[in-house]
Order: C-alpha cells, then structure tokens, then sequence
C-alpha cells in the first residue's frame, strides 16, 4: 500500500510540472477548446466507475456508480465531440499549402 | 520479476493513456495541430476503458457497465452535435459538473461498499466525494446562471453572503476531519454520507451569489475543482491514468481562472466572496447630470474612413455575438482586405463568456485565426491605427481603467483603444456596460458613435465602403 501511495506521489508531482508548462503553451485562441478538451479528459474517472461497479454490492451502491460511470461518459463523448468541432472551423489563411511552421 | 502479467499489461495500457493525454495537451499548442490532439486524448481514453474491463479487481456488471456507458454518451453526443458556440459556457459548466457528480458517487459507493478501507486511503475518499459534489452543486447553479433561467439569477440569500460562505466551508471541514478521524465503516461512512450532502448544499450556497459576469472565473475554478476531485479518486482507487488526467485538468483550471481573474482586475478570493456589482454601483460614476459631448456619425462617413485606411482593428465585445454579426464583421472584414486595408481583430480576455470565446465564435464565422490577437500582442499596435472599429464592446475598452483611480474598474487591464487616430464604436444605445460604468471612450474627441443593431450597421458598412 505505502509503495503504489509513493509512486501516485510521484506521478501527480510529475504530472503537475508537465501540466503547468504545457497548459501554458495553449495559444488563448484555443482557450475554449481546452476547457472543453479538459472536460473530456476528465471523464477517465469512468475507469473509477467501472472498478466500483465491478467490485461492490447493493442495489443502491451499484446503481450511484452506475449513474457515475454514465456521467463520465457524457464528458468523454460530448466533451471529445464538441472540441472536435470547434477546432475544426479554426482555419488557416492559406487553406491547402502544407507550409510547416514550428510554433514559437 | 513479474508475477501478475495481467495486471502489468492493463497497467503498461494505462501508461500509453496517459501519455497521449499529455501529448493531446501538447498538440493544443498551435490550432494547426489540436485537432489531432483531440483525437489522440479520445484513443487514450478508448484504450484505457477496454484495459480496465480486464482489471483484477473487477468480476461482474460487466453488462451494465456498456449500458451505462450507452446510457451517458447518447445524450453526450446529442448535446455536442446541437450545441450552439455561444452556448459553449453552459456546456463546459455542465460537464464540469458531472465530472464532479461522478467523483462523488464514486467515493460514496466505494466507501459504503468495502469495509476495513486503510485511512489514508479513506482519507482520499472523503475529500473525493465532497469536493465532487460541491462542484457538482456550484456548476449547476453556473450553468443556470449563464442560461439566464430566472428562479436562479434573482435568488437572494436571506443572510450575509460572507456568513454563509464560512458556515459552509466550516462545517464541511469539521465534517471531513470527523469523518477521517472515524475512519472507514460505521461512524465514519455515515459522516461521509453527511458531508457529502453538506457539500451539496454549500456548491449551491456559494456560487448562488456571484454575479453573471463573474461566472467565466467561476467556471474556470469549477473546472480546476473536477480535476482535483478526479485526482483524489484516482488515489484512491489506484487509478494512475485518472491521476495524470486529473491533474492536467486541476492545472489548466486553475492556470485559466487565474488568467480571468487578472484579466478582470480581481481576485480570485475576491470573486468567491466578494459582490462586485454592488461595489460598482456604490463607486464613483459622477452621475450622468452634465451631458458630455457625443459625435454622432453616419454610415456613409464610417465607410469612406473605412475604405481609405490602411490599418483597421476591429474590437469585438460580447455585444457583437448578442446581435449574431460575426458573419456581417467578417463580410466587412473581407472587402477591407479586397482593398488592401490591412484588418486585424484585437481580442481581450474577458471578450466573450469564458475564456477564448471570442475566438470560437469568429472562428465559427471564418475569420482566419491568424488575424485574431490578444491584448498584449496588439495594445501598442492601436498608435499607428487609422480606424479601431469597436463592435458591442464596452468595459475592456474603457481609458478609465487606467486613468481614473476613482474608478470601480481601475486597474483592469484594457485595449488601448483611444490611441487610434480615429475610433468608431457600434452600439445600439448609451447604456452602460457590465461593470455599470460610463465609458469615457465615447466622449473622446476621435471617437464616433454609430448607433443601431450591429448587425445592421456592418451590413451597410459593406455597401458604403463598395461604394467609396
């Protein structure tokens, strides 16, 4: 138990680090669809959902994880679906040509 | 060295989901490339979902786990496919929301269903459910907020606001040590039980207060709070794919709420308890006895300014998308640019309902990104601009912010506007902005007014600048 405690230290310490510094890479153009993007990120916890649904007993205890796991699906497809969408009218001036530009 | 290849492999599928969550976040780093990036944070989570019906610690409802799945993505994909973009707040809140919903379920179940839990791992339960939970409650009341239902935008607390918001926090945290002194079964679970609702309640009590304009901050820490619920959870259940997930959301929350807060002049303890619409009306608007000067314009002036300029900044507020003349800036954009008229867009943070909403919205209406700024990249640019065309905009452009220390808006940040060597501001009548403050821009010598439905008066200005 101490050990996967100490190695979930160090993976949320380490994740913290990249998040701070990728989030800060985000253009504020795009700021809208990392909300939404985030939102759909956030519906790994249906992986928390499935486990409780799989392990407990009990009507009630099944059927709060039951509603759990729909409402991170609900975050998983809208939130992937709408971000789609949205990056999807943010388009370029020049349209067709393949001009590679590495971000600044 | 391996004993348990199962689990090595669902763990070694969890590690590839959470790299492409990070490389999605990476991919967002340019509009070229975040759509990709989407795609790579969705593959992550398919794979992640099929590994884990291969955990160890699963062995039934496998069935009902695809049902419920069903059950929540049908009405998933059916809101993401009609949703309008200026709707996208409501929408963000509501997700925000139901991240938190399920946390707090989770930890619920997880806690009632097994006994004997180790306390630091009960630890991470209780603050699981609770923070879900008023994340839940507080995205709700957003969520009605930005939708403008009535019943929850007139709803006034019978007492002190600042008193409810520390009664709420309080007790919560009473409960959450109750509950973890306890520890797991018995007394405990049932104080859990008790702080969640508690904390049902507090998300509404504290979030019923805050004003419309203040809910893109509002959203923005709600999001912050589902990712940390989702951490929590992903502790507690051992999840680690949940606890980068988690993480990158709790990190971009609170790196955006931030950002509002400044781009609002406040902060973010300010905004939580703070009234701001009361403090505007309080503060000082020399009240409006001595009518100062307004230049009127005409249709036909503006586009003759227009047409001949070199260098054009449009301005747009929320105003713009209110009169839907995204499509009727853009047209206009258009045929300035056919004339060599070198048009940009300058684009405050606090432009639309949340952050980068602008954007979307221009987007929509098939602005190039490209011609798209924010504040600091265009404000010392206005100088050497003929026009700036501001549409529906108000607050964010107002010289007070930074001359006027008398004033309720001293200090935000603004687009410096009133460089310009002419100003030409749409807008269908004088009423105030948000903050309910006078915009001294108006009263500048360079600055015009046409008044009317924006929508309207861009629809002319393309036919006056053809004809200039």
């Amino acid at each position: 138990m101490d050990e996967t405690f100490l190695a979930a230290i160090y993976v949320l310490v380490l994740a913290s680090f990249l998040g701070t510094v990728l989030i800060q890479r985000v253009p504020p153009t795009l700021h809208t669809p990392l909300m939404s993007g985030t939102n759909m990120i956030s519906g790994t916890i249906v992986l928390g959902g499935m486990l409780v649904l799989g392990s407990v007993d009990g009507f009630i205890l099944q059927a709060l994880a039951f509603i759990a796991i729909a409402a991170a699906m609900a975050n998983v497809v809208g939130g992937y679906l709408v971000t789609d969408r949205m990056l999807g009218m943010f388009k370029g001036r020049e349209k067709d040509s393949s001009r590679e530009e590495k971000g600044s | 060295m391996i004993d348990n290849w199962g689990r090595a492999i669902v763990d070694l599928i969890y590690l590839l989901s959470a790299a492409l969550f990070v490389v999605a976040i990476w991919r967002l780093s340019s509009p070229r490339t975040a759509r990709q990036g989407n795609t790579f944070a969705v593959a992550g989570m398919g794979l992640a979902i099929l590994a884990t019906f291969f955990h160890e610690s699963i062995d039934k409802n496998y069935i009902w786990m695809v049902l419920a799945m069903v059950v929540g993505g049908a009405p998933g994909y059916v809101i993401a496919m009609r949703v309008k973009m200026t709707a996208m707040p409501q929408m963000v809140a509501m997700f925000n929301g139901l991240g938190g919903l399920a946390s707090a379920f989770i930890g619920v179940s997880e806690a009632l269903g097994k006994s004997n839990i180790a306390t630091g791992t009960f630890a991470t339960i209780v603050l699981g459910a609770v923070i879900g939970s008023l994340t839940f409650t507080g995205s709700l009341v957003a969520y009605a907020k930005l939708q403008g239902i009535k019943s929850v935008t007139s709803f006034k607390l019978p007492v002190e606001r600042n008193l409810v918001a520390f009664a709420s926090v309080g007790s919560m945290i009473v409960l959450i040590i109750a509950s973890i002194l306890a520890g797991s079964g018995g007394l405990g679970d049932t104080l859990l039980v008790i702080a969640f609702i508690v904390a049902l309640v507090a998300g509404f009590l504290l979030v019923v207060p805050i004003g419309g304009a203040d809910m893109p901050v509002v959203i923005a820490i709600l999001n912050a709070f589902s990712g940390i619920a989702g951490i929590l959870t992903g502790f507690a259940l051992n999840l680690q794919p949940l606890i980068v997930a988690g993480t990158l959301v709790g990190a971009s929350g609170l790196f955006l709420s931030l950002l509002m807060a400044k781009a609002m002049n406040r902060s973010l303890v300010n905004v939580i308890f703070g009234s701001f619409g009361a403090a505007a009306v309080k503060g000082g608007i020399e009240s409006s006895g001595e009518a100062k000067p307004i230049r009127e314009t005409t249709v036909e002036d503006a586009g003759i300014s227009l047409g001949y300029a070199k260098r054009v900044i449009v301005v747009p507020g929320y105003g713009l998308a209110v009169a839907q003349a995204q499509h009727a800036v853009q047209e206009l954009a258009t045929v300035l640019q056919a004339r060599g008229v070198n048009v940009r867009y300058a684009i405050h943070p606090v432009a639309g309902r949340m952050p980068g909403h602008m954007n979307v919205l221009l987007a929509e209406a098939n602005v190039p990104y490209e011609d798209l700024y924010e504040m600091d990249a265009i404000n010392d640019d206005f100088q050497r601009t003929d026009v700036a065309l501001v549409i529906g905009a108000n607050d964010v452009t107002n010289p007070a912010a930074r001359d006027d220390p008398s004033s309720p808006i001293y200090g935000m940040p603004i687009l410096k506007v009133d460089d310009a060597e002419r100003v030409i501001v749409l807008k269908r009548g004088m009423s105030p902005g948000f903050a309910g403050v006078e915009n001294e821009l108006f009263h500048k010598p360079q600055t015009n007014m046409l008044f009317g439905d924006a929508k309207d008066s861009l629809q002319k200005l393309v036919g006056a600048v053809r004809e200039a």
